[in-house]
């Protein structure tokens, strides 16, 4: 085994790893070395194919087929140098002040996360996408919710220079998303940090880490990891852990940390999604342009629901849809006709959903649909389709109706299909993209984690900086609200630099 | 080709799946088992075991109600046996069948010529690659 050390070591490069890191790097200046470890490879510019199958195996973790316990739900999180950030469409939202004061965090602040939020809205280049670039499965979305009255507003994106290639998701071609591979990363090594890709880390003890450096497989996408290929024994004297709302808690369940944190992998919660599929009679532009520009969250207190525009690739398509045979395939063979909504429901922390570990420490996610969530999707469900008909759809695949194909003619009877709507776990198919959870803010580690600094309570050398500090569910596309989280765990470390190191 | 043994009960089941399928030449369903492949490369021994044994079950299991396995079955009653796993009131059974579902969804939808077929037509060059 090899012996290394640092100062400061970083686990995990998305939106959580790769701020603190970049927040952290200017003490790269005075002296003090700083890693980041990174599970995923680091690819090429011109290894950003757009291929679907191709890329999702490259960028996400299990190719973008892990799923939960008892299997009834994916979630899909990035596996790369700069994490999720690279497979996300760049929704950039700041954190909604009801969410926050909910929370209930003793000394987090709504105003200290807006004005960190800001700063990196305005770091990753947020704004809102001029409308001729936005493409017709975005208009109709906003058309139809302005016929049903629905209070439709514009996401802004961190984008820069974008082609609308459609394919954020399978990690941009053109480098046009403003990811932490493209802001934050770059920028902290710049100021000397040291960024390891294909770097495991396996367990977290007192101020060392064990890790496993993977050699490239045959034929795989990325570069090699700039360290050989091994075991390695990584000591540091703070350790900042940014592995994402799975990993983080599983290292630290693996640790055995478990015993003295008690709340460790509980709070679990993820936006569960489905899509809906509108076709229309003629083809509309759909997969050319940024895919999601609009949504509607006026019913996510009320309804446990939101709705977003989305535009996904074949493969995830088909598997997104209830069924199989010729109405499945009448749907697909009409893709350039089809206009799509992503349904995201509201779930709620509880003493089920959480993350737990398996024999082997890896880590296993258990969920169960909560009646909200449930009931949220199926009214998400409902609205989308009066979207979709209002927008001109002449038929709608509905995931949670008996029949699931409607036509534009039975448009009239979509409270009646929703009061007979059914959800099957196993059968609808329930895909999630926000983990959130597992190592909790609050005020001990009888109700959580961490502190409202991400720093595990008892540990004064260890933190948390992603989206498994969030003590519930955040109700919006989580990145910005990341970063601002992470933005104050460097905050913290820079202060307590002195005594830490 | 990791489900080799029962392959023709796999390809019963994609053309079950995805009718389309019942027309690809030789090349096409070498391409599809190719992606087939590609994607259970690095799964455990273990989800490989499942799927043989859901297949088999897929199989054999009309011979109860039917007097013939899967692979001689007519196709309306091919559906109606996959219909009846997807909606098992078991969700182990529900979730099995999903699983085969993707597998076989990947497979097809997966291969360059199936997007073509479809008019999926995504580029890197976005607007600009718009006739």
């Amino acid at each position: 085994m090899k012996r290394v050390s640092y100062d400061i070591v970083i686990v995990g490069s998305g939106a959580g790893g790769g701020t603190v890191a970049q927040e952290l790097s200017p003490l790269c200046r005075q002296g003090w070395r700083i890693a980041v470890l990174e599970k995923g490879p680091r690819l090429r510019d011109d290894e950003f194919t757009g291929r679907e199958l191709e890329m999702a195996g490259a960028l996400y973790e299990d190719g973008g087929g892990f799923l939960t316990a008892d299997g009834t739900m994916t979630i899909a999180f990035g596996c790369a140098y700069g994490g999720s950030t690279v497979v996300y469409t760049g929704t950039s939202m700041l954190p909604p002040e009801r969410v926050i004061r909910r929370w209930d965090v003793p000394g987090l602040t709504h105003a200290d996360l807006d004005c960190r939020a800001r700063k990196f809205m305005a770091e990753n280049n947020a704004h809102l996408v001029e409308d001729g670039l936005i493409n017709e499965n975005n208009k109709l979305f906003v058309e139809g919710c302005r016929k049903l009255n629905y209070d439709v507003q514009q996401f802004p994106v961190n984008i820069k220079g974008c082609r609308g290639s459609s394919l954020c998701n399978l990690g941009c071609p053109n480098q046009a998303k403003q990811g932490t591979d493209r802001v934050q990363l770059p920028r902290a090594e710049q100021n000397g940090v040291e960024v390891v890709t294909r770097c495991q880390v396996l367990t977290v003890g007192e101020k060392t880490l064990a890790a496993r450096v993977a050699a490239k497989p045959a034929g795989g996408k990325g570069d090699p990891s700039p360290w050989e290929p091994g075991d390695y024994q990584i000591d540091a004297k703070i350790v900042v852990l940014s592995a994402g709302a799975v990993n983080t808690p599983a290292l630290l369940l693996r640790s055995g940390m478990g015993r003295s944190l008690p709340r460790l992998g509980y709070g679990f919660t993820s936006h569960p999604a489905f899509i809906i599929v509108g076709e229309h009679a003629r083809p509309i532009t759909n997969f050319v342009g940024h895919p999601k520009s609009y949504y509607v969250d006026q019913f996510a207190e009320s309804d446990h629901f939101v709705l977003e525009t989305c535009m996904y690739f074949p493969f995830i398509t088909a598997k997104s849809m209830v069924g199989f045979g010729e109405s499945h395939s009448a749907f697909m063979r009409a893709f350039p006709r089809l206009q799509m909504i992503l349904v995201l429901a509201c779930d709620e922390a509880d003493e089920y959903n959480r993350v737990a570990i398996d024999k082997a420490g890896r880590p296993v996610v258990e969920y169960r649909f909560q009646h909200d969530a449930i009931r949220g999707l199926i009214r998400g469900a409902i609205a989308s389709a009066k979207i979709l008909f209002a927008a001109g759809a002449v038929r709608v695949h509905m995931p949670v109706a008996r029949d699931t194909t409607i036509e534009a003619g039975d448009a009239a009877r979509l409270e009646e299909i929703a009061a007979a709507a059914e959800f099957r776990p196993g059968k609808t198919p329930v895909s999630a993209a926000h983990p959130q959870g597992g190592c909790g803010m609050g005020s001990g580690p009888a109700n959580s984690v961490t502190d409202s600094y991400g720093r595990v309570h008892g540990l004064p050398w260890l933190f948390v900086a992603d989206a498994s500090l969030f003590p519930n569910s955040l109700e919006i596309n989580p990145y910005v609200t990341i970063m601002a989280l992470a933005d104050r765990v460097a905050q913290r470390i820079r202060e307590e630099v002195p005594a830490l190191l | 080709m990791p489900l080799n043994p029962d392959l023709a009960i796999f390809r019963a089941v994609v053309s079950t799946i995805v009718p389309e399928a019942a027309a690809l030449d030789e090349q096409g369903w070498h391409d599809l088992h190719q992606v087939v492949e590609a994607l259970l490369r690095d799964r455990p021994e273990s989800l490989m075991r499942q799927i043989r044994m859901f297949l088999g079950a897929i199989q054999w299991l009309p011979v109860v109600r039917y007097g013939r396995p899967f692979t001689r079955l007519h196709p309306t009653a091919r559906t109606r046996v996959l219909a009846h796993l997807e909606n098992d009131r078991i969700q182990k059974v529900r979730v099995g069948f999903w699983g085969l579902r993707t597998i076989v969804l990947a497979g097809y939808y997966g291969r360059p010529q199936a997007a073509q077929a479809i008019g999926y037509a995504a580029s890197a060059r976005g607007w600009e690659a718009l006739p």
